[in-house]
């Protein structure tokens, strides 16, 4: 058993070894992390849980980007490689609280 | 209410500037308003078909069947346009002087036809199924007001359509001398702008590499979401913070279409004018 937690502790580097993987949630029309900071250079892989049963567009003119992901489903979005600064996103069948920063370091 | 009116608004608009744009286009082919309507019509369907389906569509192909779908159907559309514009420009002039043998302008029509059905339904495809779910996602909320939000999705849709039937009519009162020109012209930056949304969608999806992220960025200047960015991004696919790629797919559909049209003109072709 404890071996099995082990490896449960080092499995979030396999993901990193690959892709620099991210995950996302939206719940109550809101991103949760809402603040995702990455590194410069770098392609990213961001996963997005909607936990919501409405369906939501990820969107941000700054990463041009656009997905819808529905309710109760999940999505895959590809961002950079991005130069350092700040990246607003949001999601615009909610966009009074689906709102977030990706911030690049 | 107003922001669900904008956010219906912007999708309505795309697709009835390109609606606008092709049933001016096309204001000679026999039978014509039956294929925009069947285009609509199949549009509609295939809406609703796609909105029911889109979590299904999302997770074929590791996660990015939503990216692949819309790049296969922008390439279609991008291709039935080219188609158009070649075939415009080989007999619009004809079809202008009246000059037409009319059993061929009727076999022409016909390969015309799918052209229009195809682009109709297609772009009321991509746009009505994001406005379907963002409209169902109202509906089966229990928020208050509710309806009062359905209420700015008409208004939304209403004022979307009344935009391209203007641009439409307005394309109808020019002078015959350059309706072919504007309406080839209008076409073939509609295709550029559609071949580049769809290099969009394979960079989203990471299949081809992006060149540069961003080439440029005038978001600060005329934001994509303003007005005069929503119409320009609609008319000639402005894109406020694009991609190289995007430029590439754009510069090289243009060139292609536009080399098509001339090499179609050179053709000594002999029943062009002595038909007459």
């Amino acid at each position: 058993m404890r071996h099995f937690f082990t490896l449960i502790l080092f499995l979030p580097l396999l993901a990193l070894a690959a892709e620099e993987e991210y995950t996302m949630q939206i719940k109550n029309h809101r991103f949760e992390p809402a603040e995702l900071t990455v590194p410069a250079d770098k392609k990213i892989k961001l996963l997005i849980e909607n936990l919501d049963a409405t369906s939501e567009e990820f969107e941000s003119h700054e990463l041009n980007r656009e997905k819808v992901i529905t309710g109760n489903g999940k999505a895959t979005i590809y961002i950079g490689p991005l130069s350092l600064g700040k990246y607003p996103y949001f999601g615009e069948f909610n966009d009074a609280t689906a709102k977030g920063l990706i911030i690049v370091k | 209410m107003f922001g669900t009116a904008v956010i219906v608004f912007r999708e309505v608009l795309e697709a009835a500037i390109i609606i606008g744009i092709v049933a001016a286009a096309t204001r000679d082919v026999p039978g014509r308003s039956r294929w925009i309507g069947a285009g609509l019509l199949l549009g509609l369907l295939g809406s609703a078909l796609v909105a029911s389906f889109t979590s299904q569509i999302s997770e074929l192909a590791n996660g990015v069947g939503q990216e692949l779908f819309n790049a296969l159907i922008l390439g279609v559309a991008v291709l039935m346009l080219a188609w158009h514009n070649i075939w415009m420009a080989s007999h619009g002039k004809e079809l202008a002087a009246n000059a037409r043998n009319v059993g061929k302008a009727i076999h022409d029509g016909a390969s015309e036809s799918s052209v229009l059905l195809a682009v109709i339904g297609i772009a009321v495809l991509r746009e009505g199924s994001e406005t379907v779910l963002f409209l169902y996602g109202i509906a089966t909320s229990d928020q208050v007001g509710a309806s009062t939000l359905m209420l700015g999705g008409l208004i939304g849709i209403v004022t979307g359509i009344a935009v391209g039937y203007a641009l439409y009519k307005g394309l109808l009162r020019v002078p015959m001398r350059w309706f072919f020109s504007a309406t080839s012209l209008l076409v073939l930056l509609l295709a550029a702008g559609m071949a580049s949304q769809a290099a969009h969608y394979l960079i989203q999806a990471d299949l081809i590499p992006a060149l540069a992220t961003p080439l440029w960025n005038t978001s600060a200047v005329l934001p994509e979401k303003s007005i005069p960015g929503m119409l320009l991004h609609s008319l000639i696919g402005y894109d406020a913070s694009p991609a190289g790629m995007q430029l590439v797919f754009y510069v090289v559909t243009l060139v292609i279409i536009a080399t098509g049209m001339k090499w179609i003109n050179y053709q000594p072709s002999g029943n062009k004018l002595e038909t007459v």
